[in-house]
């Protein structure tokens, strides 16, 4: 290929093995550099992944902790009450700032230390470089660096609940005026945003430097797996719509620091008093750069899974994915749409009926590429032979669930139906949809995926479809009620779930049924608590290709990859990621990497 | 190990990897300043006049505000600083260390002079009562420039190390040296592009 002259550098270190005697000074790492501080793309793929698991249990704890105040308000917390401070849960009893902070932080955790970690930069961290063929990340020490840039912003989030008047209470999407005025938790979520913001811009350069400059010899970029490409398009979301967000991070701390009023409008009275500044300022400025990070966000939270999910597939049913090229555009061509999109989220601020109607388009435009994607992936189904492995259960269930989120969506869109649904539990339910059975289901699937590759273990088959079940079933117990309970008109974001209000009481009792989904989910995560840790030392043990797959992560490499630099021999690419069955092979399935 | 394309470029991106990534980096500063940008353009199309009402004052133009003439010489240092930053990148490519030293650092005082000249704007800025919090107009002056300040500070740092202890791999990595102060390069001539957008905008406009 035409990168081989060139690239003599390298390739000519065929034996990573041999060269690390010659010139790898620092071949003997301590503990610190090794587990640590390390410069390896696996292990810090495993940092993030531990580290946004661990967020994930704080986020739905939070949670947890919420559905007992909305299924029984004012009733205190049995059992662990007692554990709460009187500014938090006096006697148990939840309240309401507490309720605020817990429901704003949830959001946050969940979507910023959680998942997009988890996606990004534990999935794309470990499995990019090795299914592209390359010893490591582009730059390594950026690597680390995004990795603790991360650690120290979730730091600063948690330490929040411990300031004078606790964590930030404005909700994820921190609406001023309320954003400025209150206390000192917000001024921290503004500085932890800022180093995860920081954090990911340095992993979407690395990626995208990664993925463009690092592929192995003969890996074109329609040779590239759908995992890569997913993760391609979510850094260049990631690298341009985080930067509006850190600019309106950068005014909103101004307001709250130094006293300007970007976010604060004339004549502004709070409690009866007129607020002392200088006002001519716009609240909805901040709505509008916020969504212009926060719609491509949400497709940062997407496309990761979608990638999963089409490995998954065409894995398990043993035959190419239908229409991979076609699956490619759309992804392109969603990544641009996504940037234009945001302002369906502010449908009831009054923009007039032109700017309303230009996003309502847009709108209805992208939903095209994600339908043909998901219809792409449900008619790879068609005529395979399919394994009902772990991962496949969760893969499959991704579908419908992702189905059902993007179509409640669509309602979503269009102005004259998202009025009387805005700000509802209906687009709660739309967006956990998407979020929860959608990519956590999906992230799980990579979870059983993958793991043989970087433990050398296979996680229990047992375990994993009692987790499996559980979660599935749970999910839908909490999300489902939730679109009755919003087209009844029950608002988000409310203290009682909506108890004082007379037209909320058909649907209010939900709550309770939807709360105990919630705690059962925590316990169907049990059984994957348990597999993880225990299939460590006594999964069973594989080679390095258990699922007889086709791409170069599976192929090339032991499992688990070589300590440093992934493969004994740097991988060739002779094909496509997915020539499964392919008629008169021997197997079915053809390595990239089989001449 | 070693990563591929850190000094050589590879042939079909034609680019080796740190060029590639402080370019990508360069397009997030882009969105960063464009998101700052347009809410300059949001407030500014809101507001009932601009400059506007500060301290009972009523101004119609910027530049009764601001000092033009102080701003037209950091306009000229950074353009200035630029051509020293191209010629200090040739002189390495001519095998000429000692051109380098002297062009590099005369890029390095220049961001220097541009940071005095700064605060003597801001502080005449102070004296008058002339703070952030007392109009928008205000807010944007300083929010926009403070944040260009901090990117020029940014850029010396770089520039300063590779001028003191960095340039100590011109003797053992002369190609990769080179590869450094032309990414530092790239960057110092978007900082001085933003400047080039911002004067213009808030000054005179
Ligand atoms: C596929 C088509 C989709 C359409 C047409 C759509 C449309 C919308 C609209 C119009 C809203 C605003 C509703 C309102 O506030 O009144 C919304 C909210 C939301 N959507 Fe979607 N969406 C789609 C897919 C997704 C996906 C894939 C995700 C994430 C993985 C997602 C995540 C969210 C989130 C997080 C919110 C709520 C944000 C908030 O207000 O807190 N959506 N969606
Ligand atoms: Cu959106």
């Amino acid at each position: 290929m035409a990168n081989s002259a060139e690239g003599s550098t390298t390739h000519e270190t065929h034996h990573v093995a041999e060269s690390h005697a010659d010139h790898d000074h620092h071949h003997e790492l301590g503990f610190w550099r090794k587990y640590v501080f390390s410069t390896d793309h696996k292990v810090i793929g495993i940092q993030y992944g531990l580290t946004s698991l661990l967020f994930l249990f704080i986020g739905f704890t939070f949670m947890m902790l919420m559905r007992w105040q909305l299924a029984y308000p004012g009733e205190p917390l049995p059992l662990i009450g007692w554990l709460f401070s009187d500014e938090t849960m006096p006697g148990g009893v939840m309240l309401p700032e507490f309720y605020n902070q817990l429901g704003a932080m949830h959001g946050t955790i969940m979507v910023f230390l959680g998942i997009v970690p988890l996606a990004v930069g534990a999935f794309g961290n470990y499995v990019v470089p090795l299914q592209i063929g390359a010893p490591d990340m582009a730059f390594p020490k950026l690597n680390m660096a995004s990795y603790w840039v991360y650690f120290v912003g979730g730091i600063v989030m948690l330490v929040s609940f411990w300031v004078p008047g606790g964590a930030a209470q404005s909700g994820w999407t921190s609406y001023p005026p309320l954003a400025n005025i209150v206390m000192t938790g917000q001024t921290m979520w503004l500085i932890g945003m800022v180093f995860l913001i920081t954090s990911s811009l340095l992993g979407a350069v690395n990626f995208l430097t990664t993925i463009i400059q690092l592929r192995a010899d003969g890996l074109t970029f329609f040779r590239l797996p759908f995992f890569v490409w997913a993760q391609f398009v979510t850094s260049f979301l990631l690298l341009l719509a985080f930067p509006p967000l850190e600019a309106a991070g950068v005014l909103q701390l101004m307001d709250r620091l130094v006293g300007t009023s970007f976010f604060m409008p004339s004549g502004l009275v709070v409690s009866g008093e007129a607020l002392d500044v200088a006002g001519g300022g716009s609240p909805l400025l901040w709505q509008h750069l916020f969504w212009f990070l926060a719609h491509p966000e949400v497709y940062v939270l997407i496309l990761p899974a979608m990638g999963i999910v089409a490995e998954v597939i065409a894995n398990n049913t043993r035959k190419p994915l239908w229409g991979y090229k076609v699956m490619v555009y759309s992804l392109i061509f969603l990544g641009f749409m996504s940037f234009i999109v945001w302002a369906h989220h502010m449908f009831i601020t009054g923009m007039g009926t032109a700017i309303s109607g230009f996003f309502q388009i847009t709108t209805m435009i992208i939903s095209i590429p994600s339908v043909i994607i998901l219809s792409a992936l449900l008619l790879s189904l068609w005529g395979g032979s399919i394994r009902f492995t772990t991962p496949m259960l969760f893969a499959l269930a991704f579908l419908p669930m992702f189905g059902i989120g993007g179509l409640t969506g669509l309602p979503l869109g269009l102005a004259p139906t998202d009025i009387p649904l805005h700000d509802t539990m209906y687009v709660i339910g739309h967006f956990h949809y998407v979020v929860a059975p959608g990519t956590i289901l999906a992230l799980f699937a990579g979870i059983y995926y993958w793991y043989p590759k970087a433990t050398g273990r296979k996680l229990n088959d047992t375990l994993g479809k009692l987790h499996f079940w559980g979660s599935l079933i749970f999910m839908n117990g909490i999300f489902l009620p939730m679109f009755i309970q919003g087209m009844a008109g029950v608002s988000r974001r409310l203290y009682d779930g909506g108890q004082i209000y007379e037209f909320a009481e058909g649907v209010v009792h939900y709550n309770e049924f939807m709360s105990i989904s919630a705690w059962l989910l925590a316990v169907a995560q049990i059984p994957f608590i348990i597999n993880f840790f225990m299939s460590i030392w006594k999964g069973k043990e594989v080679d390095e290709n258990p699922w007889e797959a086709t791409t170069l992560e599976w192929t090339a490499a032991p499992s688990p990859p070589v300590g440093h630099g992934n493969f004994e021999t740097i991988p060739v690419a002779h094909r496509g990621p997915y020539e499964y069955s392919v008629p008169g092979a021997a197997t079915d399935f053809t390595p990239q990497n089989q001449p | 190990m070693d990563i591929p394309y850190t000094i050589t470029p590879r042939a079909d991106t034609g680019v080796y990897n740190a060029k590639l990534g402080v370019w990508l980096f360069l397009a997030s500063e882009v969105m960063l300043f464009g998101g700052l940008f347009s809410a300059y353009i949001f407030l500014r199309i809101g507001a009932p006049e601009w400059p506007g009402m500060i301290h009972g004052e009523s101004f119609a133009r910027a530049s009764d505000i601001l000092n033009v003439p102080l701003a037209t010489l950091n306009t000229m240092i950074l353009i200035g600083s630029s051509v020293t930053m191209v010629l200090a990148w040739a002189s390495l490519l001519l095998n000429r260390f000692d051109r380098y030293r002297l062009y590099m650092g005369l890029t390095f005082l220049a961001g220097l002079a541009f940071l005095v000249v700064k605060a003597f704007e801001y502080g005449s800025k102070f004296e008058h009562g002339y703070l952030p919090a007392e109009s928008n107009f205000l807010a944007i002056y300083f929010t926009l420039t403070g944040l260009h300040g901090l990117h020029v500070i940014g850029g010396m740092v770089v520039n300063g190390y590779l001028l003191g202890p960095g340039a100590k791999m011109w003797k053992t990595k002369p190609a990769q040296f080179i590869n450094r102060v032309e990414v530092a390069g790239l960057y110092w001539h978007f900082v001085d592009l933003v400047w080039i957008f911002l004067f213009p905008t808030i000054y005179l406009l």
